[in-house]
């Protein structure tokens, strides 16, 4: 066990320690590089903690980067770059999981959240009048409401 | 009404069985994208001045099975896995080669020299752009290979349990199925 | 010996904790008015042992006594004296132990402030904290005892990783901590509640201040986080989504919820087991987020095999604690009777709906963070859920969040009038769709989204201060009349305000600074410029500097603007003694209007030095809304009526019956 975990470290030594880069090979036309860029973010740094390739330091996010530019710059359509990752990685590479049996709650979720709570707050809010039955005061009661409604009023509408 | 009362409990059951079930799982295998597609076309130069290189024409070989090892000299976890490559290099019906990822030549070389070489033969992939083509996120990363198709990927260090418990039945099971 | 203390000390806080789950639990059943009495010196002498132990180790930090495993693991002698005290709390057991020192804490809190709360009420509370504190006590004494000893004391510790030597990292944990700690209160009374049968609005003021204290705390916190991943990693970036900071954000999110629906409660004595059930659902992402990351089975299933024991007893704690909790709503909040009535469009039904969005938006985190483990332990499928699917799905669920903000605001209690409203909103509607026009000129070619979003941020803003004005009657009376109206406020709604305010000036900054930000990088000679924006980046010199346990080289760069205006920037590298680490400490220039941020990197050749420079328009918006949203809190916390511990007069009844006329 010590092992395994003394190899994890070691493991994940070699991945980090890198040094602040800087690209040499970015393109020189700016709308390219933009859009470059945007492919970049949609990538997995595959060796970092859930950080893009973009803005990720390891020497893999850096090959990736020069891929990416290098096929931005022969004029290849973001879907085929992209499926040049996921061929190569799966959809593990996407930061953005594409909509597979495995992601549909994922994706659809919230959706179907907002349908089924938006219905148990429409009917919240539209049953009440019906269903809440007010008690008649007692004569305590009474007093102490009256005390309530002369100090409160002015309260009232400016709760935070 | 009562089901309502009842659904956070229900969905934090769901859950909790579901990390109940993950962990006992372990461990297993994960597929990867690459298991059951060609290994890529390539061709390595060797590390040796003198020697052949790798290429995909090394990943056929009839019925042996080809084991592609990642590796490099600055790696520590390359290291700890050596002594069990040796011995997977020797199981039967197993051709072990090497690609240096990454590396110096003359620091793999060193490499090898002091803790012994287990590859048949070694690929130098200087740029790791050959890496990307398998897949690979880092070094030690281990491909089984049958017919130029890959049967398994292996991330992370070899230990000896692994050659004992992994990799042997899964070249057994893999040389049974004949050269097809 | 000290170490042994802190052990012991520990041991007792656990004995402590036992006797204040069961003696007061039992006493509150049979109405034991004497053992109810022992909840509260059992909680301040649980807070005493537990604070102990943390000093013990802390002291053990401060005189590096590596022959405790974990001061060996974490310190380093030559750290600055700010770092090892941080160091205590930098790793796993050290955390745990100031997360269940918190726990005491506030225990204490509840047992010194809530003195005029039912007495069965406050000893099923302090019962309640004490069982979270049994479960923590436990897990630390038997899987991860911060005071081991090591059998060959090593003669110098492993270092901390130096990213995490800095004053905004040094703080972020305790005011994390404090925050998700603090919602254990609202969470307690949620269980006292509904072992007890009864949330009324006296409840409900109870629990809001706690909850304010821990939502502060959060924001705090996360602020601070933030703030340290734009300063120290050298990216410009400050928000990542990643799992970590998804733990903390969850129940903030929640913490947010909870705030605005215990309002209904108090007000309408309505909404009772939503409030109750957030107040659970909220700590319950408290715990997951602590335990959780700090396992790492987030990031991989397998980090959760390395150790075992610790998985097995964290998922069977967390199963123990939410699981019971869920079962306990699940069979007694039908007790919990529905009261006061309100309109559709009414303030109450603007929270309602809020609160739907919101608790929605907290799903989407959750299930977006859980995502890549249970599709790895069910389908055995690898899966990365990252930035750009929760910028797109988080950021679609807040645009109705923000304009039921602004909306909201300007409805009446029990009953809205929504002509009134739309005409009252209708110039700033203008205004609002003006700058979204305006944005999309200057910003010719740019996407949409950024556009709208500006208008959004710009129109909760002016929304705010419309309801502010419409509240001190601005311009309907003499102004000297409004602005004693405005010193009038109860500090409740001076709270409300800034509160709203800063989120809509953090929002605006969020919305600026994530759309048009600039990166220039480029390996330049010394004496060599670039350009970025207005400004002309010049690297003078590179410079070789030491620090204490670290060696640095120093960029000297002159900035000028297009205005003539310059000034010299120091952007550092630094490369650690005790870990083969670089981090960069980069300038920043902090106007309104935007943060130049230059970052040194790696030399490249002789005399040639990679830099990286950005531009982020608007940056310090966020921390000023932050901070100002802050503020709010502290200011409503302030409040008569909120004060904490200080009990509601009103009850339910009466309320009731003053809306039903």
């Amino acid at each position: 066990m010590r092992v395994l975990i003394l190899a994890a470290f070691l493991f994940a030594l070699t991945l980090d320690a890198n040094a602040i880069g800087v690209d040499k090979d970015r393109l020189a036309d700016p709308q390219q590089e933009a859009r470059a860029f945007k492919i970049m973010k949609q990538l997995r740094c595959l060796v970092c903690q859930n950080e893009s390739i973009a803005v990720s330091d390891a020497s893999l996010a850096e090959d990736l980067r020069a891929i990416v530019r290098k096929q931005v710059r022969a004029g290849k359509p973001d879907a085929e770059i992209i499926a040049f990752m996921t061929s190569r990685y799966g959809d593990w590479v996407l930061l953005k999981p594409p909509l597979r049996p495995g992601t549909v709650i994922l994706w659809f979720g919230p959706l179907i959240l907002l349908v089924i709570g938006g219905f148990m707050v429409f009917r919240f809010v539209r049953q009440r009048p019906e269903t809440a039955i007010a008690r008649p005061l007692d004569a305590d009661e009474k007093k102490r409401l009256k005390k309530i409604l002369g100090e409160k009023n002015e309260q009232e509408g400016n709760m935070p | 009404m009562l089901i309502r009362r009842f659904l956070p409990l229900l969905i934090f059951i769901g859950l909790f069985v579901a990390f109940m079930v993950g962990l006992t799982l372990n461990p297993r295998e994960i597929p990867s994208a690459r298991i059951g597609k060609p290994v890529p076309d390539f061709s390595l130069p060797p590390l040796e001045g003198d020697g052949v290189g790798l290429s995909t024409a090394d990943m056929t070989d009839g019925d042996n099975i080809i084991i592609v090892n990642f590796f490099a000299s600055w790696c520590g976890p390359c290291r700890l896995e050596h002594p069990s490559l040796m011995k997977l290099a020797k199981l039967d019906g197993v051709k072990l080669y090497g690609i240096s990822y990454k590396d110096k030549p003359e620091n793999s070389l060193s490499f090898l020299k002091t803790l012994g070489n287990p590859y048949v033969r070694v690929g130098m992939d200087l740029k790791g752009r050959n890496a990307i083509d398998w897949g690979v996120t880092g070094t030690p990363e281990t491909f089984v290979v049958k017919n130029g198709i890959i049967r398994y990927q292996h991330i992370g260090p070899i230990y000896d349990v692994q050659v004992g418990e992994l990799f042997l039945p899964l070249v057994k099971k893999l040389r049974q199925e004949g050269p097809s | 010996m000290i170490a042994e203390l802190g052990h012991f000390s520990l041991v007792l806080a656990l004995g402590l904790a036992v006797l204040q789950v069961i003696v007061p639990m039992v006493g509150a059943a049979r109405d034991d008015g004497r053992m109810m009495m022992l909840a509260r010196p059992a909680a301040y002498g649980q807070f005493l042992f537990c604070l102990l132990a943390f000093l013990a180790l802390t002291y053990c930090y401060i005189i590096s006594d590596f022959s405790v495993a974990v001061v060996a693991r974490n310190s380093h002698s030559l750290k600055p004296l700010l770092y090892k005290i941080s160091g205590v709390w930098g790793n796993h057991e050290g955390s745990i132990l100031l997360w269940v020192t918190f726990l005491a804490l506030y225990g204490a809190l509840v047992a010194f402030f809530g003195r005029n709360l039912p007495r069965s009420l406050q000893a099923r509370v302090l019962a309640v904290q004490a069982i979270i504190g049994v479960g923590f006590y436990l897990f630390m004494l038997l899987t991860s005892n911060p005071f081991e000893r090591l059998a060959n004391v090593p003669f110098e510790g492993n270092g901390m990783n130096p990213l995490l030597q800095d004053p905004g990292l040094a703080f972020h944990p305790p005011f994390l901590y404090l925050g998700y700690v603090g919602l254990s209160v609202a969470f307690s009374f949620a269980i006292a509640a509904l072992i007890e049968g009864r949330v009324d609005p006296a409840w409900a003021r109870w629990v809001r201040p706690w909850t304010l204290l821990a939502w502060l705390f959060l924001t705090i916190g996360i602020t601070l986080g933030s703030w340290w991943a734009y300063y120290e990693l050298g990216w410009g970036g400050w928000w990542g989504w990643d799992p970590v900071e998804n733990a903390s954000f969850m129940p903030w999110l929640a913490a947010t919820a909870l705030l605005h629906s215990a309002i209904v409660v108090e007000k309408r004595n309505s909404l009772k087991s939503w409030t109750v059930l957030l107040a659970i659902v909220a700590f319950s992402f408290s715990l997951l987020g602590t335990f959780i990351v700090r396992s790492g089975i987030i990031t991989s299933v397998h980090a959760f095999a390395t150790d075992p024991k610790r998985g097995m007893f964290i998922l069977l704690f967390l199963g123990l604690v939410i699981g019971g909790s869920f079962l306990l709503f699940a069979l007694r909040s039908d007790r919990l009777q529905a009261g006061g009535l309100f309109a559709p469009v009414s303030r109450e039904s603007g929270l309602v709906i809020n609160n739907l969005f919101l608790s929605v938006a907290a799903a989407v985190v959750l299930y977006g963070t859980l995502h890549p483990l249970l599709s790895d332990a069910l389908f055995g499928v690898k899966s990365s859920v990252g930035a750009p699917f929760f910028n797109l799905v988080f950021g679609f669920l807040m645009i109705p969040v923000v304009m039921m903000m602004g909306l909201g605001v300007h409805f009446k209690w029990k009953r809205a009038d929504i002509r009134g409203i739309s005409q009252r909103l209708a110039a700033i509607t203008g205004l609002s769709l003006l700058a979204v026009l305006m944005t999309l000129y200057v910003a010719y070619g740019g996407s949409l989204m950024p556009a709208i979003w500006v208008g959004i941020a710009l129109w909760l803003l002016l929304s705010m201060f419309q309801e502010l004005g419409h509240r001190i009657k601005l311009f309907r009376v003499p102004f000297g009349d409004s602005l004693r109206r405005l010193m009038r406020q109860p500090r409740s709604s001076w709270g409300m305000s800034l509160g709203h305010i800063g989120f809509a000036i953090a929002l605006i900054g969020i919305v600026v600074t994530s759309s048009w930000n600039l990166e220039v990088q480029k390996v330049v000679k010394i004496g060599e410029s670039l350009t970025i924006g207005d400004h002309t980046v010049t690297l003078k010199d590179v410079i070789p500097v030491a620090g204490p346990n670290y060696s640095a080289v120093r960029g000297i760069v002159t900035v000028t603007a297009k205005d003539g205006k310059s000034y010299i920037a120091y952007p550092e590298s630094r490369t650690y003694v005790s870990s083969p680490m670089t981090t960069t400490e980069g300038d920043v220039a902090t106007t309104l209007t935007g943060d130049l941020f230059i970052v040194i990197g790696e030399a490249q050749g002789l005399d040639q030095w990679g830099m990286r420079v950005y531009y982020k328009p608007m940056q310090v918006w966020l921390w000023i809304g932050a901070a100002i949203m802050v503020l709010g809190g502290f200011i409503s916390l302030s409040d008569r009526r909120y004060r904490i511990g200080t009990p509601g007069k009103a009850t339910g009844i009466i309320k009731d019956a003053r809306h039903a006329h």
